[in-house]
């Protein structure tokens, strides 16, 4: 009985290293991947940093108006007035829909000079 | 174990055999005995005291180990325990009231040089100095081959330039990351955001401190990692300070001044839209400070905020306005403004020397009499005058976010005298800010409550105390829009906003006493829509003088009228105000008599 628990007791101590053995190693695994994935992170927020600061630097409102200036034949862009402002008023209704023609009616008909009605 | 029998027979009996007393041989076993005992008992205790000890010494040891580790080491990143660390930049973003980026950080990297490193000093000076021109060749090679180990040789690098000292291929120079701080829109903004330089310097880091205007007023809040790279966002919009400046700039070449400025600000919640101090700078270049002549030459110098100046009538609103709402007057007394007007020794007289004998005071505001102006302070009285004064923030420094605001301080007679009551009711003897003349009109017109000036975003209205009273702020815009309609400033009309606003022509003080009879500063104070308060505009031009006439005009309705006109029909669209017509005056039955 006390071989056996003996035994017992030896196989589930082996058992449990070669369990901790192997969590170590998984740990470690998920460590590293978690620190190459936050590099990979911090890398790509630095690039988003300096694509930002590149946007703002396109777009800042000295350049759009230069641009705008150069392109004005193709896109006729001018610095927004108060006249520009409209009312809806101003929009048109749409025309109105055409009645359906459900049943063609011959109206211009073919008259000859002299000719007798029936 | 064997234990010593207390009474040994061989020994008893030869002590009965001497007459000795037995006991006594017991009692000195007892004695021996005990004494083991204690010996024993104290070695075990002082053993367990000793490993005790020996725990308490690793323990420490090891605290202090990593203590000192943690203090002399290089810092890390935490590895384990973070949910996703979000600090990405060491000083947070500064943006616009839209979120449009004003100031951002680049990472980029600065050049060192470890002279014992140097394989070839002579070519490596030669070569930097063909890469950077404002490196000189010789004294690069006096530090290389001199006593130095280490030099800084720059701060900041292109890309470019970092893969053409790559190419040198010279081991001792050595690159170190590096955060700047970069202004993508140049100078749009350069007086507000102020600038930003390098602080305290490693070869892995430096420290981006800030040097003027909010980057420095901020400094400790943009740095803290507990905001998360939460941006600091102003109450700036981009493209009416953009516009504004676009149109300010034009207006200053075109009227020949040396300086201008404007300060657009909304009424309710005392957010400043935009603000503007021409000549102005490029904060990724911050110039240096003069070191002789007035620093209001500087392009540092910031008009609007730091430029205290006699702003001259547009302060005639405020002593109408006090006189109304102590009941002194209401807009339509009579008032004796015959000129000149006597006072001690001093003359009080009209522009052009004009008179304008008995005025409304509706019409001493539109013709802009001093005499008129003058007799009303006078009734009001210099106490009540400065209280009023006081309330609308014109006897001390803004509050505003910019560590420039505290030097913006008004100066104010000596000693507030009758004389002195008279010349400040009309803007003279008391300098003022541009951005204070924008606090006292927002406060003056919203409706009648306090509002005090502020560079951070914040949508709700202000709750101030009141100033005047609702009546008063309404008379006072009637006032102001027919100064803009039949009076002094008939260039300032944009159909459609119904501008409100009061001119401004103070001459220069001289820095030795006197006045310049030719150098003027001229303001137009506006506010638009008159009938619906929403913004509140001043333009001040420094030195402005319009030549299409005959002979040459400096008054503010030829100067900073048009301008401010101007500024108000391109940047109200942008704000989203439609232009409406103005609401008729209401038609009412007064009875006359009974």
């Amino acid at each position: 009985m006390k071989t056996l628990f003996y035994l017992t007791s030896a196989l589930v101590v082996m058992g449990l290293a070669f369990w901790a053995y192997q969590e170590n190693y998984r740990t470690q695994a998920a460590l590293k991947e978690s620190a190459a994935l936050k590099r990979e992170i911090g890398t790509l927020r630095e690039t988003l940093a300096v694509l930002e600061a590149e946007w703002a630097y396109l777009n800042r409102p000295g350049r759009l108006a230069e641009l705008a200036e150069i392109n004005f034949d193709s896109l006729g862009l001018l610095p927004l007035r108060p006249e520009q402002f409209g009312s809806v008023e101003q929009v048109a209704f749409p025309p109105p829909p055409m009645l359906p023609v459900t049943m063609p009616i011959e109206v211009a008909g073919h008259l000859k000079v002299g000719g007798q009605f029936p | 174990m064997i234990r010593t029998p207390l009474r040994p027979l061989a020994r008893i009996l030869s002590a009965r055999e001497k007459g000795e007393n037995p006991d006594a041989i017991e009692r000195e076993n007892l004695r021996l005995r005990h004494e083991a005992m204690r010996d024993r008992m104290r070695h075990r205790a002082e053993g367990r005291l000793f490993v005790l000890a020996l725990c308490f010494v690793c323990a420490y040891s090891v605290i202090g180990v990593r203590m000192g580790l943690l203090a002399a080491g290089e810092p890390s990143e935490v590895q384990v325990a973070s949910t996703g660390s979000e600090i990405v930049a060491q000083r947070a973003n500064i943006v616009d009231r839209n979120g449009r980026i004003l100031a951002t950080n680049l990472s980029t990297h600065s050049l060192y040089a470890q002279t014992r490193d140097l394989v070839d000093p002579e070519r490596a000076a030669h070569e930097l100095s063909l890469i950077f021109p404002d490196l000189d060749e010789a004294e690069l090679l006096k530090d290389f081959t001199g006593s130095r180990k280490f030099l800084w040789i720059k701060k900041k690098l292109s890309p470019e330039q970092m893969q053409l000292v790559h190419d040198i291929g010279e081991p001792g120079l050595l690159f170190g990351p590096r955060e700047m701080r970069l202004y993508p829109n140049g100078q749009l903004a350069a007086h507000i955001l102020g600038g930003a330089s390098f602080g305290r310097e490693g070869v892995h880091s430096a420290e981006v401190i800030g040097t003027a205007g909010v980057e420095k007023q901020f400094d400790a809040w943009l740095r803290d990692p507990a905001n998360k790279g939460a941006p600091l966002q102003l109450s700036i919009d981009l493209t009416v300070q953009a516009t504004s400046r676009e149109i300010l700039e034009a207006g200053m070449k075109l009227m020949n001044a040396k300086g201008a400025s404007s300060v657009l600000m909304d009424v309710h919640t005392g957010e400043i839209l935009s603000m503007i101090s021409l000549p102005d700078f490029d904060p990724n270049d911050r110039p240096t400070p003069l070191v002789k002549g007035d620093p209001g030459d500087s392009p540092l110098f910031n008009r609007a905020v730091q430029g205290v100046y006699e702003l001259g009538s547009v302060f005639k609103i405020f002593t109408a306005a006090q006189a109304m709402e102590l009941g002194l007057v209401n807009p339509e007394t009579i008032i004796d403004a015959n000129a000149p007007m006597r006072w001690g020794k001093f003359n009080i007289k009209e522009f052009r020397n004009k008179n304008y004998g008995k005025l409304s005071v509706t019409d001493v505001i539109v013709n802009s009499s001093n005499v008129g102006t003058a007799k009303m302070a006078l009734a009001i009285g210099a106490e009540r005058q400065q209280a009023f004064l006081d309330k609308l923030g014109f006897l001390k420094a803004t509050d505003l976010e910019m560590v420039e605001a505290p030097t913006g301080k008004p100066l104010l007679p000596p000693r507030w005298t009758e004389i002195s009551t008279i010349t400040v009711s009309y803007g003279h003897g008391i300098s003022s800010s541009p951005v204070h003349l924008a606090a006292g009109y927002a406060s003056l017109l919203n409706g009648g409550t306090k509002v005090t000036p502020t560079l951070l975003r914040r949508p709700n209205p202000q709750p101030g105390e009141r100033v005047v009273s609702e009546r008063v702020s309404e008379e006072a815009r009637k006032m102001l829009r027919a100064v803009v309609s039949r009076g002094t400033a008939s260039f300032g009309d944009v159909p459609g906003y119904a501008v409100g606003g009061k001119t401004g022509t103070a001459d220069k003080p001289k820095p030795n006493g006197g006045y310049y009879s030719d150098k003027v500063i001229a303001t137009f104070a506006t506010v638009f829509p008159a009938h619906d308060p929403k913004y509140v505009l001043i333009v001040t031009l420094d030195e402005p003088v319009e030549t299409s006439g005959s002979t040459p005009r400096r008054t503010a309705g030829w100067t900073s009228v048009p301008v401010a006109a101007e500024i108000i029909e391109r940047t109200a669209p942008l704000l989203g105000l439609r232009p409406a017509p103005e609401p008729e005056a209401e038609v009412a039955v007064v009875r006359t008599s009974n």
